[in-house]
Parts: C-alpha cells; structure tokens; sequence
C-alpha cells in the first residue's frame, strides 16, 4: 500500500545548520496497517511524514503509493493520496469558511475543480450525516465558520476532512498534542473508529508512549533519522512503556530523551 | 462657503464613487480574498483607460472597448501573478514591478503621449460627466452585476479554492489545491476588473492619462477598509459576501463624498493625496486602537494601584 525505500533528506546542506534528517528510511505499510510512530525530539517522525506528504522532495530513495511512484509529485498534486491531520488545529482547516465548505473542499481533493457550484444540497445533507457522527454537535452549526470553533472540534473536522474521501494513506502529525488530555482522548478515540471503519493505512506520530502502545497494530521508534525498533502483532500487544525505554536504550546506547512522552502517561 | 454648492457636486462625486467602487473590487479580491497586497493596480487602473480610449478614438465601441480593457488588464495580473509564483518575487515587489513596467507600456498604448482626450461629443460613451444621472444609472448597474458575478464566482469549486488559498495555504495544498494557479488566477481577474474600472473613469472625466492610477491602490484599500467599517457598524456579525460586497462600493462613494466635502471646504487639491493616507491610516488604526484601549497596559496599571491602594 505504501512503501518507503531508503529516504534520505539533509536540511541547510553545507551550512553550519546543515542536519541529516532521514537517514535512509525504508518502510512498508500493507493495506489498513494502523502504524504509530514514536521517538525523541528531532528523530526525524515529522520529517518522515513530511516526506511522504511531498512538503519538499527528497534527496534519495523513492516512495511508492498503491503502486504509483509519487516521488517526483509536488505536495498538492499527491494530495489526493493523502488525508491529512497536523499538530496545530489552525493548520487543517480555513478559518473563514463556513464546516461545510471546508468539508466540500476536502470532499473535491484529488478533481478538478471547475465552475461547478463548491457544494450542492445532497453533498449537505451527507455532510449532516458524517458531523452527526462525531457527536460534537457540529451538525447543527454548519454555518458557522470554523475560525469560531475549539482547538478539538477543529481537529474533530480536519480528521473527517481528511477521510472524506478514502485516502490511500492517512498521515496523522501529533494531532493531539495541541489539545488537552479530555479532548485528546475524544479526538483519539473518533481516529480510531474512523480508521477501523474505513480499514484506513495509517500513521500515526506520537509524543504519548501510552497512546503509541495502545493504538494501532505496529509502532515504529525512530532515533537520529532512522528507524530503530518495529514491533508488530502479538509482541506490540504485550508491550509497556518500561519495555519500550528498554529497548531504545539497547538499540541506540543512549537515553531517551523526549521527556514530554515519558512524562506523559 | 455655500452648502449649496457642496449638494451641487454631491451626484458628480457619488457617480466617480461608483466608478472607482468597481475598482475597489478588484481590489477586495486581491487584499481581502486571496490575502495579497496587489500594487499592480496603479499600473493597470491607466491601462485600461488608455486602451479604452484608444480604442473609442478609432472606432470602436465603447462596450467593447471595456471588455479589451478587461482582458489587457488580465494580462497585467497575470504578469504580476507569474512574477510571484513562477519566480518567487515577494507579493509586494511583484506589483511594484508590473506597475513600473506598466508605466511604459502605457505610453507606449497612447503613442507617446501622456494624455489623450476623449470627447463626448465626438462618441457615443457609456458613463460621461456630462450625464451624471445617467452615469450613475449606468454604473450601478454594472456594480451590481459585477457584484452578482463575484458572489457567483467565488461559490464555484474554483473560487472556493481560491478563498481556502487566501485563508489557509498550507491546508488548501493538503486538499490538492493548487495554490500558485489560483493566485495567478485570482490576480488576473482582479487586474481585469481594476481595468475595466479604469476604462469606465476615462469614458466619465473624457481623457486618459498616465498618471490617473497613482494612488489608485490606496483608493481601493480606503473603499475596502472605509466599507468593512461602516457595514460592521451598520450590520454587524450578520454580514454575508454579498453584503461585504456592496459595503465596498459604499465604501467607495463615502469616500469620495469626503473629498467632495473638503474640497469644498476649500482645501488646496494639492494636498488631497495627503488627506487621502491620513483617512485611510485613520481607518486602518481604528480597529487596532479600540482593541488596545479595552486591553491595556495603563488600564491594569490603574487596576492594579487601585488594588494596591486597597490592600495596603
């Protein structure tokens, strides 16, 4: 479904700022794989989905999605691979549109867009219908522009925006840092549901060990630019955040460093 | 001073507000939509009054000679548009530079001269100070219809796209927009317009000239900025596009019923540009003061002695 072979990607090159960010990054994803991604600061998890999402090209390797190589594609032309959630709810959303014209922008990723009228009636009423689901109450409010919205319903909508329509991939970029933890958890618990339901290929980057344990089918831990652990199945069930310090410290030699994912349990 | 005199003015004044409402339009699409300061339109609001009145002088219509005002005027947005996006110039500089080349291109539209008269004698025009009732007749027409076009345009899959890449660039390439044509896109047709507006204040005062867009930017943001004011005052929250839309047209008119009431108020015409940036820096720091007079550091200074004072 999505397969990463040997990424690499240096940032200022031959400047004193010059940092290798990804270091030869190779992963494959089979159709519905949840992936969650955790790491210390600067281990190169953003830089990861950054890539995948065409933010900038890549100084080697290939990525491939559903069989097309989409290497050489510019961001908003992958676009319509990708749904995509950020760290910062005022990234994901225009703040002065009205949610339904968010979500009828989100509703055209990947088609032309021409003189056609941006949203009809039916398209309204199926939006009604997916708001309903989130249980925020935002089906009443579809009016409203979202600028007038809360950091987690804003989150809520950029998460039904991006699997709208069904992604090949969905990149989710810490998208609950930025809330608190009774809303992180709602807008967690709304990601996994939407993923099962539409058996999504996701990755999910994540600061919360506990979170990055309890979601998902595979976690990858990602140190200096590289992936260092992948653990998947029966052994990722059985995992604890003990373990996984454990382990960080075998593979790298060093401590782990981002207290922010252990501080948070 | 005889009030009566100022009533005298006051249609001449509402007409050319009306006219220049149409620029400020283009304007509203470029600064309020797409979030782009286009300083193109100095250059282009000319062009479209020299093409008009070139083309008016030798023979065509004065209908069709707006629409090639329009289209010249597109190809002005679009080279400020290419100058941005395919060449990475900053938005500012962009316009700067389309509107310095335009200068020349101007000239070169009017063979040379820097002025060309356009008698309304001598063609049959659509606007004319000569007829200002029929003026304003004719322009208000156009500034609705204008009006019902962008309302149109803006609800499409494309100009919707066009709104989410002025609000949020980031997440209109995240849904597949591609946000460098539809700044391209966006900046012709608000040059259009800009010129066509250009074109219909050349028919009004009978002549083109090479300086009547300097300001012009400055204009259309005091229409832009003086509009959103009243119609916030007026209207409030419940301000739809359409209504924002036609605000910016009032907008317009009121301010050149301000000048009208200056000028009759004897004020040199030398200094009108000046007043011209001291109304607009008005309307700009209105807002911004308000804020910071109910958010300030001298209000909890005062709070917090009063508190001070109080426990001691």
């Amino acid at each position: 479904m999505i397969q990463l072979t040997e990424i690499k990607k240096t940032f200022n090159p031959g400047t004193i700022n010059e940092k290798l960010a990804l270091d030869g990054v190779s992963l494959t994803m089979e159709e519905g794989d949840f992936l969650t991604v955790i790491g210390g600061n600067g281990a190169g998890k953003s830089t990861m989905l950054n890539a995948i999402a065409g933010t900038w090209p890549v100084d080697e390797g290939s990525i491939v999605i559903d069989g097309e190589n989409v290497t050489g594609l510019s961001e908003y032309r992958r676009a319509k691979y990708l749904g995509r959630v950020f760290q910062d709810p005022m990234t994901g959303t225009a703040a002065d549109m009205q949610i339904d014209e968010n979500l009828a922008l989100a509703n055209r990723r990947g088609k032309s867009r021409g003189l056609a009228w941006g949203i009809t009636k039916s398209e309204r009423e199926f939006y009604h219908e997916a708001l309903k689901e989130l249980n925020l109450g935002l089906e009443d409010r579809m009016t409203t522009k979202v600028g007038l919205l809360s950091g987690g319903q804003r989150q809520a909508l950029t998460l039904l925006m991006a699997t709208l329509q069904k992604p090949k991939v969905l990149l989710l970029d810490e998208h609950t840092a930025a809330l608190d933890p009774k809303t992180a958890r709602t807008v967690l618990e709304t990601t996994e549901r939407l993923v099962s339901e539409h058996n999504l290929t996701t990755l999910m980057v994540t600061h919360n060990m506990r979170d990055a344990i309890h979601y998902g089918n595979r976690i990858i831990m990602m140190n200096e630019g590289k992936i260092i652990l992948d653990i998947s199945g029966e052994e990722k069930k059985n995992l604890t955040i003990e373990d996984l310090l454990h382990k960080f410290e075998e593979v790298s030699g060093e401590e782990f460093t981002n207290d922010q994912a252990i501080l948070s349990k | 001073m005889n009030i009566g005199m100022l009533f005298q003015a006051m249609p001449g004044n509402v007409a050319q507000g009306i006219i220049w409402g149409v620029m400020a339009l283009g304007v509203f699409m470029t600064f309020k939509i797409l979030d782009f300061a286009d300083l193109s339109v100095d250059g282009s609001f000319a062009t479209g009054g020299a093409v008009t009145v070139v083309l008016v002088t030798s023979g065509w219509s004065s209908p069709s000679a707006l629409v090639m005002a329009f289209a010249v005027g597109i190809l002005a947005g679009l080279a400020t548009g290419i100058l941005h996006t395919l060449l990475g110039i900053p938005d500012i500089l962009a316009g700067i530079l389309t509107q310095i080349a335009l200068y020349s291109v101007n000239l070169n539209i009017m063979s040379g001269a820097a002025n060309m008269a356009l008698s309304v004698n001598q063609y049959n025009l659509l606007v004319s100070l000569r007829y200002i009732s029929r003026t304003i007749l004719v322009a208000s027409g156009i500034t609705l219809v204008l009006i019902c076009l962008m309302y149109w345009y803006f609800g499409t899959e494309q100009g919707s796209a066009i709104r989410a890449t002025g609000t949020n660039p980031a997440m209109s390439r995240a849904q597949g927009i591609n946000i460098s044509l539809m700044k391209v896109i966006a900046l012709s047709l608000s040059n259009g317009i800009v010129a066509f507006s250009g074109g219909l204040l050349a028919q009004y005062q009978g002549f083109a000239d090479i300086n009547m867009g300097r300001g012009a930017i400055v204009i259309g943001l005091a229409a832009v900025i003086i509009g959103e004011v009243i119609g916030h005052a007026l209207i409030g929250k419940r301000m739809n596009f359409i209504v924002r839309m036609l605000f910016v047209v009032i907008g317009a008119i009121m301010y050149y019923i301000a000048i009208g009431i200056v000028l009759w108020l004897r004020m040199p015409t030398n200094n009108l540009k000046l007043f011209t940036a001291v109304i607009v820096a008005l309307f700009l720091a209105v807002p911004y003061l308000k804020d910071k007079a109910n958010n300030s550091f001298a209000k909890a200074g005062r709070r917090g002695a009063a508190y001070h004072d109080s426990t001691d």
